[in-house]
């Protein structure tokens, strides 16, 4: 018995046509995904870096034909297997998703046409094939978290992405990174796993996986005991993994002595996918079903917050090492994406989407600039830079563009969504001055942390006895400089990221009322 | 409260102990490999959790037999997820192990207040 | 009769693991731990998860512990006793467990068929299989199918692990070891385990392969047959000698196995889509929607067994080919 008609079944509400925009949201996960496997195959010297970068363009063009797709508010839908949700698992994009979805294959696309000499001199060449394979497994993780829709597959997309960073980490040429890798898979995996109980926890009460069927049949249940305790559980584990304070403490070392390009690409988008799991998991399940949960998820995550951003800044002024220090202000700016969305406030939120996407343009640039003075100082601690401004000056000057747009100075992408959050600060009421002073003084800390590394790089005597130097490879200038460059245009002509982040706001607040 | 009652109740308290149990040898062992070992039984107990969730009074094992009449099977969703978590536990263990092993090669022990003095 | 049982066994794994974390003495601690994951794939199969428990013994309790014992034979075995920092430990696990086991009273009854979780989306499945897939075992269906991108997603997982190893022990040895030292010739003499292992690895073998293609009707899938011809390769690579084992299946072939298994799945996944589908919609595999899902299933579990067997023989050849330095 035959039975035609299944090949016609409509597999989700918008799409009747097996047209390439259709399978978008498949393919974006599955050519890094496909291409991992056949990198390993590439030996011959060069190969496997060029095969690499060809998969993330392909990515980083899905991306963006993603983001046009869903600029004015639509969602993509997408089951996989042809089985429609809750049976199967289904993707989902929208500009929430899309927005991250750029950043990540941006950051991924930019360090990876950078990485061929910073890589070549960090990393022997017959191992080269295993690091770009992992590489592109951990692109591949990292977007399918964001497009998926499904609790479970969340889970091992972000265990793929995890164990491949641990590897990529792992290749760095300091022993130190071995402990550091070790200490960030222990509390990895104890991020997970905590997540994984949340989940079970969910599912015992409501019977599916599927995010959209959890939140709606989360009304009907009764005992809200175990809920209260998935919750709990879901938040403490991807904050564990998003490096929220004070379960931090894996970032400084597993940054530092990572190779170069490693924390360019992990700086700039590891840990905002886990808050962007944090963020879709409160607002569409928690915050529909717990009725003081507004006030409980502020009062948790706002002291966090803060403290992470006070805290963090203070100790990057007294930093030595420069990847160190930048590190420690990352945890800060994590903070100030926390703290916007605390606010549960269409400002708060269009505040840290700005400020996701901001931030990954400015942490990016600074960390290629610093691959770029890595590829000739060996020693990456202050006090050994000076001169470097001489020597190096287009990596220098990229340095201070990048540096300016994390301060927040006006005419960069850094000043956006410090203004944004700022107003948002001001927005919710009598204690919005305290919030604005601490965003302040903590601006005025990076000030500070920046101001010692231009010190250092343009004021600094240079050490006796160096040979003369150049400047880094042209491939490596290249793009920092590109980047630089894209913080001073965003700054000024911000309205696509604006646009998507002001949609993914209104979208989450429609889905927790 | 009848036997099934007790186990039901049982296997989550077991549940919530053996987290315990394996969490604290992650938090306080200062042995690398009894850290990993910890781990690994710290996923164990969520294994468990998930199980314990699949089972249906009078149930079999959900493959389905022909000529049984008004069968009753146990829920197969669990089953499936765990068939992938133990795969992702152990892929983790083996890397985890890898590097142990470098950083006894790297650092000559694999005590972690040894190896933070080391640097 | 059996809830006593289970009782029983519930009670050992707690003594298990308490022991456990208190061995000094690393082996006794893996062996333990070896128990431990059997005592819980028994609990499983009380469960009445028949695959899982099937993948918990074979991965849980065989493999990690070959692994684990590898990596102890590089790093020594014996653990220094605990000085400071176990008050606190112990008072944040107590507050955990007390926390959770507070929440457990308003958990759904052990096998209440009521319960929200066997509602919705199982009782879908369960009578689905027949019709979509017309075979037998419904955890195969869901993990091969309804799911089948999630097992997609883990083996890929297997494959990160595979590479990760290699990727970090491609590195040498920081000092040769002295003279080169006789290669491992495994227990070659030693009689008694040299004729119940040829007996029996062909049994394992031929287990593993039966496992693998039977996984539709009984318990059974990729996962726990690659993990079983491991096995296999593995007691012979103890039996007669680390070389002798790669002479047989060199590393060539292993990482071929893995990724040939990782692209294989993929590919039905892309050729789903290139014939008309969604990615990994086997329906449009062949006219019969049936015969499509039932050729899809096949496909993709030989991809997936030999990605892990390729694998988990990677992993135990670049632990047990290593030179210990001390």
């Amino acid at each position: 018995m035959l039975r035609h008609d299944r090949r016609k079944r409509n597999f989700g509400r918008r799409l009747t046509t097996m047209d390439l925009l259709t399978h978008l949201p498949a393919l974006q996960v599955v050519v890094p995904m496909l291409s991992a496997p056949l990198i390993v195959l590439l030996q011959p010297r060069g190969l496997a870096w060029a095969g690499a970068t060809a998969a993330a363009l392909v990515s980083f063009a899905i991306a963006i034909a993603l983001t046009f797709a869903v600029l004015d508010g639509q969602t993509l839908e997408y089951a996989m297997g042809g089985w429609p949700a809750p049976y199967g698992i289904a993707l989902s994009v929208d500009a929430f998703s899309a927005l991250v979805l750029l950043v990540i294959t941006g950051a991924s696309t930019a360090a990876l046409l950078a990485a061929k000499p910073s890589i070549d001199q960090q990393i022997e060449v017959e191992r080269q094939p295993f690091f770009y394979s992992a590489w592109l497994l951990v692109l591949s993780g990292l977007v399918g978290i964001v497009v998926s829709a499904d609790a479970f597959n969340i889970f091992v997309f972000m265990e793929i992405s995890s164990l491949a960073s641990y590897i990529l980490i792992a290749g760095g040429p300091n022993r130190r990174a071995l402990p550091a890798v070790f200490k960030y898979l222990m509390m990895g995996t104890i991020g997970a796993t905590f997540y994984l109980i949340g989940v079970g926890l969910i599912y015992m009460m409501t019977g599916t996986l599927n995010l959209a069927d959890i939140q709606a049949r989360l009304g009907d249940v009764t005992e809200i005991n175990p809920i209260l305790v998935a919750a709990g559980f879901i938040t403490i584990g991807l904050a564990l993994k998003a490096a929220v304070f004070p379960m931090h403490v894996w970032v400084p070392n597993a940054y530092t002595h990572a190779p170069h390009m490693v924390t360019v690409f992990l700086a700039a988008c590891a840990t905002k996918v886990a808050l962007y799991v944090l963020i879709r998991f409160d607002y569409m399940i928690f915050q529909t079903t717990f009725a003081e949960h507004q006030i409980q998820f502020t009062m948790f995550l706002m002291p966090l917050a803060i403290l992470g951003i006070l805290i963090a800044s203070a100790v990057a002024m007294f930093e030595g090492h420069i990847k160190k220090l930048l590190a420690s202000s990352s945890i800060a700016q994590i903070g100030y994406i926390l703290l916007g969305v605390s606010f549960v406030s269409m400002a708060g939120l269009s505040a840290s989407a700005m400020h996701i996407f901001n931030h990954a343009l400015a942490k990016g640039g600074l960390f290629l600039a610093v691959a770029c003075l890595a590829y000739r100082y060996r020693d990456l601690r202050l006090s050994q830079l000076g001169g470097a401004s001489a020597r190096m000056p287009w990596t220098c000057a990229a340095f201070v563009v990048c540096g300016l747009s994390l301060i927040g100075v006006p005419g960069t992408a850094g000043f956006i969504s410090k203004w944004m959050l700022i107003s948002a600060a001001l927005e919710t009421g009598p204690w919005g001055w305290g919030l604005v002073a601490i965003i302040l003084v903590s601006s005025l800390m990076a000030v500070v942390y920046i101001w010692r590394i231009v010190e250092a790089l343009y004021f600094q005597a240079p050490i006796e006895g160096d040979t003369p130097m150049s400047e880094a490879p042209v491939q490596l200038l290249l793009v920092t400089g590109l980047v630089a460059l894209m913080n001073i245009y965003f700054g000024l002509f911000p309205q696509v990221p604006l646009e998507l982040a002001n949609s993914a706001a209104a979208l989450l607040l429609e889905g927790s009322r | 409260m009848t036997f099934l009652e007790l186990l039901g109740y049982f296997n989550y308290w077991v549940f919530a102990i053996l987290l315990a149990v394996g969490l604290y040898a992650v938090i306080s062992k200062t042995n690398l490999i009894k850290k990993l070992i910890g781990l690994s039984i710290f996923q164990s107990a969520v294994f468990l959790m998930y199980i314990t969730m699949d089972k249906v009074e009078g149930g079999t094992a959900p493959i389905i037999q022909a000529g049984v009449e008004n069968p009753v099977f146990s829920n197969p969703l669990p089953q499936v997820l765990i068939l992938t978590a133990i795969v992702v536990g152990v892929s983790t263990l083996s890397l985890g192990l890898a590097m142990v092993v470098r950083i006894k090669e790297c650092y000559g022990t694999i005590e972690e207040n040894e190896i933070l003095d080391a640097d | 009769m059996i809830y006593i049982f289970a009782l029983f066994l519930l009670t050992l794994l707690v003594i298990t693991a308490i022991a456990i974390v208190r061995a000094e003495d690393l082996f006794v601690a893996v062996i333990l731990t070896s128990i431990f994951s059997l005592l819980m794939a028994i609990n499983f199969f009380i469960l009445d998860a028949a695959d899982v428990a099937l993948t918990e013994a074979a991965v849980g309790a065989g493999v990690t512990t070959v692994i684990f014992l590898c990596a102890l034979a590089l790093t020594g075995d014996q653990e220094k006793p605990q000085k400071q920092g176990q008050k606190v430990a112990l008072v944040i696990v107590s507050i955990l467990a007390l926390v959770i086991i507070y929440s457990t009273f308003d958990n759904p009854q052990l096998g209440d068929p009521d319960a929200p979780v066997h509602q919705h989306v199982a009782p879908w499945y369960l009578e689905k299989t027949p019709e979509y897939m017309d075979f037998p075992n419904v955890v195969t269906a869901i993990l091969s199918s309804f799911r089948g991108y999630d097992t997609l997603g883990e083996v890929f997982v297997v494959f990160a692990a595979c590479i990760g190893v290699l990727f970090i022990l491609g590195v040498s040895p920081p000092r040769k070891a002295m003279q080169v030292s006789v290669k491992k010739s495994g227990l070659r003499h030693h009689l008694i385990p040299q004729v119940v292992g040829r007996l029996l690895i062909p049994f394992i073998v031929l287990f593993g392969l039966y496992t693998q293609f039977h996984g539709e009707y009984g318990p059974g899938g990729g996962f726990q047959a690659g993990a079983l011809i491991a096995t296999g390769v593995i007691l012979y690579a103890l039996l007669e000698g680390e070389a002798e084992a790669l002479r047989a299946v060199p590393r060539r072939v292993l990482l071929g196995m893995v990724v040939g298994g990782a692209l294989l799945y993929g590919s039905v996944g892309v050729v789903c889509m290139l014939m008309g589908g969604a990615f990994l919609d086997y329906s449009v595999l062949a006219a019969d929607p049936v015969w499509g899902q039932q050729l899809g299933i096949l496909i993709i579990e030989a991809g997936v067994g030999m990605a892990v067997c390729g694998a988990l023989l990677s992993i135990f050849h670049a632990f047990a080919a290593r030179e210990r330095v001390s």
